[in-house]
């Protein structure tokens, strides 16, 4: 143990730039994620189910029914969402290693960012599995660019708050059951505004049927990644 | 201590007064509507309790926001009060929304944007409660729940907008009225008086509330401390 | 190197700490010891800007938290009874982490410096689950000075060691006091803590107590 005492580190006492810190917490989530791949296939494999009970239980015929299949996918996505988001807090907090992150020289948002990053990356690769799959199975054209920002830009939302609310349920006792009812009835707007964009898209409609929902996902994105950016060091701070 | 203090008192027998002349107002002095009828008299009340309950939420927002830059137990006792009273208060709003829904509008329910922004609201606010049941430690409790009154609260817009956007058929009674909209009328001079008196009383009668279920929260929480010492005494 | 004044802290609605005062200097090392439930848990993680207290202050190198939160974690290492590593990573993986967290320039040759001092140097690739308790708390110690910090926070450091990895431990700390660095420890186990602190000080039901009249016996210090 001696020597590591003996041999200073040249580096300056300084505090740690966001970026940087968030960036290592980031790269530690994705390193123990590609050793496990418990979360994305956890979430992958889940949405699956959903998207197939939905077939069987709505009788989802959907060439004529392009408000149901968008409907499926987002339902899909934010249940599958709530395992990932569950257990990445969750985890940090049962190991105590949540301190670590709460030890780093930096501002106490650099583990928001680090943590919402590695979220939506999961979120992302989970629904990189979805949206081909989906598009295979019930022969609609999800894979086109405007439904893959559409996509993008709902998932960008909902990890925000997700991060947020899942770190705040991590903390209580009934955790997992928690996460969800917090979640759902903020994402509420999210959830309709998502739905309602992929199935416009999906109708063939013309950017100006897009707009509203487009501009509803905008400000919830907006609203929610900073209030959450905000209130995130409340919640892990004792 | 333990008797309310005379200004609560005082305006808590207002405030009961208050309510009674309400009723009388809304079912003797506001003239009947021409074309809902008696039903339309639910009105007067169902907007004073949709009224009540944004307002708790809305201070429960604030309470929440100022705990978190100064934490004192005062705040939280006060957050948590207004949300139970505003749980109540929405749902009587959406209780005598719905009851004045099925002769106007021939159904008891209906995914209107306020009916089910009001019905969100609740769920969040359920969700509130149901939070603060699941954490024992009272610090941790208060901050957590801090967090959500003001999350949840910037969401009620959002919810609100997005459902917009799907054809209304709620009346928009005071301001612009949409022609569309069915189950919509003019207010005439008395029914205006009879909706600002309302409006007035379950103010009062949310003030008042407040403050009886802040000594509650008050009372309880020295009774924990008191039982708290007596055991730390037990121990040492 | 570390002042703390009027330390107070209600957790689960009691008092865990009633107004503590602590100092300790640079090249010192103060322990801490007390029954279970004293407080010295609780003091730590104000200290090392985990918890906020609800009054008093504290200076860490002459900078006050929580303003200067960030440049004070900078100078703490801290250790508890969980070591904060990750099990899914290997040894290597996860200095490298920290390294990078800390924003440590030379950090490649850093952690192969610590995962040698931790004696981890043949492990070093293999996932920490596989790892002993004692591997993973050599481990956490050789986390907790990986970015050179001045000063050492431990939280009953010895829980998880046998008697080589105890004496290995006080070695550490005796070279890193002088260094000029300042170690500020926990224990229950009070024999062991008079071996290697300058100074004991006692603590019970959240105050700083002299060790004698919390039915301590110290012999010398």
């Amino acid at each position: 143990m001696a020597e590591i005492v003996s041999a200073p580190a040249h580096a300056a006492a300084r505090p740690v730039g966001l970026l940087r810190a968030a960036s290592a917490i980031l790269w530690k989530d994705v390193a123990a994620e590609w050793r496990s791949r418990e979360i994305v296939s956890g979430m992958a494999v889940f949405g699956l189910l959903v998207l197939l009970l939905f077939h069987f239980t709505l009788e989802l015929e959907v060439q004529r029914q392009p408000s149901l299949t968008a409907g499926a996918v987002w339902v899909a996505l934010a249940f599958a969402g709530t395992l990932g988001l569950s257990r990445s807090l969750a985890r940090e907090i049962d190991r105590g290693s949540l301190d670590g992150l709460l030890l780093a020289p930096a501002d106490r948002s650099a583990i928001f960012f680090g943590k919402m990053g590695a979220n939506l990356l999961f979120v992302w690769l989970a629904a990189a599995i979805l949206l081909p799959v989906t598009s295979v199975l019930y022969n609609v054209p999800l894979l086109q660019p405007a439904v893959i920002g559409i996509v993008a830009l709902g998932t960008l939302g909902y990890v925000s708050i997700g991060t947020l609310l899942s770190a705040m349920a991590a903390q209580a006792r009934t955790r997992e059951l928690l996460l969800p009812i917090l979640l759902f009835p903020i994402i509420v707007p999210l959830l309709v505004a998502g739905a309602k964009a992929t199935e416009a898209v999906l109708a063939g409609l013309a950017w100006a049927g897009l707009a509203p929902w487009v501009n509803i996902m905008l400000a919830f994105d907006g609203i929610f990644l900073s209030a959450a950016w905000m209130v995130f060091e409340y919640v892990v701070e004792e | 201590m333990d008797s309310a203090s005379k200004p609560l008192k005082t305006l808590t027998l207002a405030s009961l007064l208050l309510l009674a002349v309400a009723t009388g107002l809304v079912l003797f002095y506001a003239p009947r509507e021409a074309v809902m009828g008696e039903v339309q008299r639910v009105f007067y009340f169902h907007v004073a309790a949709g009224w009540v309950g944004m307002l708790s939420f809305l201070v429960a927002a604030v309470a929440g926001g100022m705990y978190l830059a100064r934490p004192r137990a005062r705040l939280d006792e006060v957050a948590v009060s207004s949300v139970e009273i505003g749980v109540i208060f929405t749902l009587i709003n959406i209780v005598s929304g719905s009851i004045w829904a099925r002769p106007a509008w021939n159904t008891w329910w209906t995914w209107d944007p306020r009916l089910v922004t009001a019905s969100v609201m609740e769920l969040i606010y359920f969700a509130y409660l149901m939070l603060r049941s699941g954490i024992d430690d009272p610090e941790r409790r208060a901050r957590l729940g801090a967090v959500y009154t003001i999350v949840g609260f910037l969401s009620v817009p959002l919810t609100f907008f997005s459902i917009r956007f799907f054809r209304t058929l709620h009346p928009v009674v005071i301001g612009s009225s949409n022609p569309a909209a069915v189950g919509g009328f003019d207010m005439t001079p008395r029914m205006l008086q009879v909706f600002l008196f309302s409006l007035l009383t379950f103010s009062l009668l949310y003030i008042s509330l407040l403050w009886h279920r802040v000594r509650l929260e008050r009372l309880t929480r020295k009774v924990e401390e008191a039982k708290g010492q007596r055991m730390a005494g037990g121990a040492a | 190197m570390i002042e703390a004044h009027g330390l107070v802290k209600t957790y689960a609605g009691r008092l865990a700490l009633r107004g503590v005062d602590v100092r300790a200097a640079a090249g010192e090392i103060v322990a801490i010891a007390g029954p279970n439930g004293a407080g010295k848990t609780t003091l730590l993680r104000i200290l090392a800007s985990l918890a906020r207290p609800s009054a008093g202050s504290v200076r860490i190198a002459g900078m006050e938290l929580p303003g200067q939160g960030p440049a004070v974690r900078r100078r703490i290492g801290f250790l508890s009874h969980s070591p904060l590593v990750y099990p899914d990573l290997s040894g290597e993986e996860n200095l490298s982490f920290y390294g990078r967290l800390y924003g440590i320039p030379n950090m490649r040759e850093r952690v192969v410096l610590g995962l040698r001092a931790a004696g981890l140097e043949d492990v070093g690739r293999d996932p920490v689950r596989s790892y002993s308790r004692g591997m993973q708390q050599r481990l956490g110690l050789t986390r907790a000075l990986l970015h050179a910090p001045s000063v050492l926070l431990l939280d009953e450091p010895y829980a998880n060691l046998d008697t080589e990895g105890r004496e290995s431990l006080d070695r550490t700390l005796r070279i890193f006091a002088e260094e000029g660095g300042c170690v500020l420890m926990t224990s229950h186990d009070l024999d062991r803590l008079e071996g290697v602190a300058d100074r004991v000080e006692g603590m019970a039901l959240g105050r700083m107590e002299r060790p004698a009249r919390i039915g301590l016996k110290v012999r010398h210090g």
